[in-house]
């Protein structure tokens, strides 16, 4: 817990918006290009900060998918139904649009490219683990990552495609995946995957994250080598 | 003020004045966000402990510190990543007390919060004292959960809520000011939602 300081790279910046697409129902994945862009590391987040004309300012935290090595930034997004911020960037923004922005934030949920991780996620709680990937990918060490991811449905699991390829447990609690009956993470699931050495990575919803912090310890690993990042409404920390 | 979002009007036009800046109500909802395991810790293995710099460091177990005299909040609480619960309410023992029997020395001037997790953050001692800051075992009349940061946990509800740390054993007293956990990770030293002191440099 005593890591060099990562404060947001300087004040706001402009975004313009590159790409809107909407490959999971009830999201949005924007790729960005924000204006003398401070690389981030995997794990890390964006602030985006919607202003009305009036003044009046809204602005929530979203987990960056792209690697560093990325000229765009990709961030994908939830649609909360009562989502002030999301529900704008799903339904409303268009390419072309300019958004204010800030980052990359956080130095805690963050991988350094170089350590063995576990990484298990619930939902779009995979966000972040995309951005791992997509970096081990660039560097070559995908044998430090291991991965579980949890979803509703295939259809609901953001980047299904790519978290398969990776080699990713998929495991869906409202449909079967293949041979496993629809159900939820097991400390039997992570068993195969947990190795001496590594850090800990979960992401997703509280009660997710809750959960499988639990199965983690529950297999014996250290509380000191899991990193938990909860969202809901909103995310960070608390 | 940054130019207006394309088609954004904002959802609230009347902002509740219990709002600080950039905040929104988030009605009964308490989101639970913690970088780690949330641990159990029974109330007879919980103890708090007051030193660094002060005449007498002091530790209390579960059952002294109930024996203290009891002190209530009944406010609003501010959580960095922009929701706010107004109304809340929760049961503990002011920190005044705790420092006035610890009794901090001339030189003290910060404190710095240990969970027993390991968690740690920082703050103005003058932040913690004059009936601010409270150990907070009870929320709305019930035991505090774990998920919350029961059995107790510091409330400092002025600033924002990660200055409150969950699970907390240790409050030391400091001369300089040294950077808690999420501190170091980019956040703010003082934290002050009317500032909206959120990150480093704001």
């Amino acid at each position: 817990m005593t890591e060099p300081g990562r404060a947001p790279a300087g004040g706001w910046r402009t975004a313009t918006v590159a790409g809107v697409r909407r490959p999971v129902p009830r999201s949005v994945q924007l790729r960005l290009d924000v204006h003398d862009r401070i690389d981030h590391l995997p794990g890390q987040h964006y602030v985006v900060r919607l202003t009305a004309p009036d003044g009046y300012t809204a602005q929530r935290s979203y987990s960056v998918a792209s690697a560093p090595g990325d000229p765009l930034v990709e961030l994908f997004v939830e649609r909360l139904p009562d989502g002030e911020v999301s529900t704008h960037l799903a339904d409303v923004v268009e390419p072309g649009d300019e958004l204010e922005v800030r980052g990359p934030i956080g130095g805690w949920f963050v991988w350094d490219t170089v350590s063995p991780a576990l990484l298990v996620a619930g939902g779009s709680g995979v966000v972040p683990f995309v951005a791992m990937l997509r970096a081990a990918r660039a560097l070559g060490r995908t044998d430090l990552l291991r991965v579980a991811v949890s979803a509703r449905t295939r259809e609901e699991l953001p980047y299904a495609d790519e978290l398969e390829a990776a080699g990713a447990l998929v495991v869906l609690t409202r449909e079967a995946n293949g041979i496993r009956p629809a159900g939820r993470l097991t400390a039997m699931d992570l068993v195969p995957l947990v190795e001496p050495g590594q850090t800990a990575y979960v992401c997703g919803s509280g009660l997710f994250a809750e959960a499988a912090a639990q199965l983690l310890l529950e297999l014996g690993v250290d509380p000191s080598d899991v990193r938990v990042e909860r969202f809901g409404p909103s995310g960070g920390p608390a | 003020m940054p130019s207006p979002t394309r088609g954004f009007l904002g959802r609230r036009r009347e902002r509740d004045p219990r709002l600080p800046p950039g905040q929104y109500d988030v009605g009964t909802d308490w989101p639970v966000l913690t970088a780690e395991p949330t641990p159990r810790i029974p109330p007879e293995r919980w103890s708090i402990t007051v030193d660094g710099e002060v005449e007498s460091p002091t530790t209390w177990t579960w059952d002294e510190a109930h024996r203290l005299p009891p002190s209530e909040y009944r406010g609003d609480i501010h959580c960095v990543t922009t929701w706010s619960k107004f109304d809340t309410r929760f049961g503990g023992v002011s920190l005044d007390t705790l420092l006035e029997a610890a009794r901090p020395t001339a030189a003290a001037r910060f404190v710095l919060a240990t969970s027993s997790t390991g968690y740690t953050t920082n703050l103005p001692l003058a932040d913690v004292t004059g009936g601010r800051a409270w150990l907070a075992w009870e929320f709305d009349g019930r035991p505090l959960t774990p998920e919350h940061g029961g059995p107790v946990r510091l409330l400092v509800p002025h600033l924002y809520f990660w200055k409150s740390a969950k699970w907390v054993s240790r409050l030391t007293l400091l001369t300089e000011d040294r950077p808690g956990f999420w501190e170091q990770n980019g956040y703010h030293d003082r934290g002050d939602p009317w500032r909206q002191q959120r990150y480093q440099g704001d």
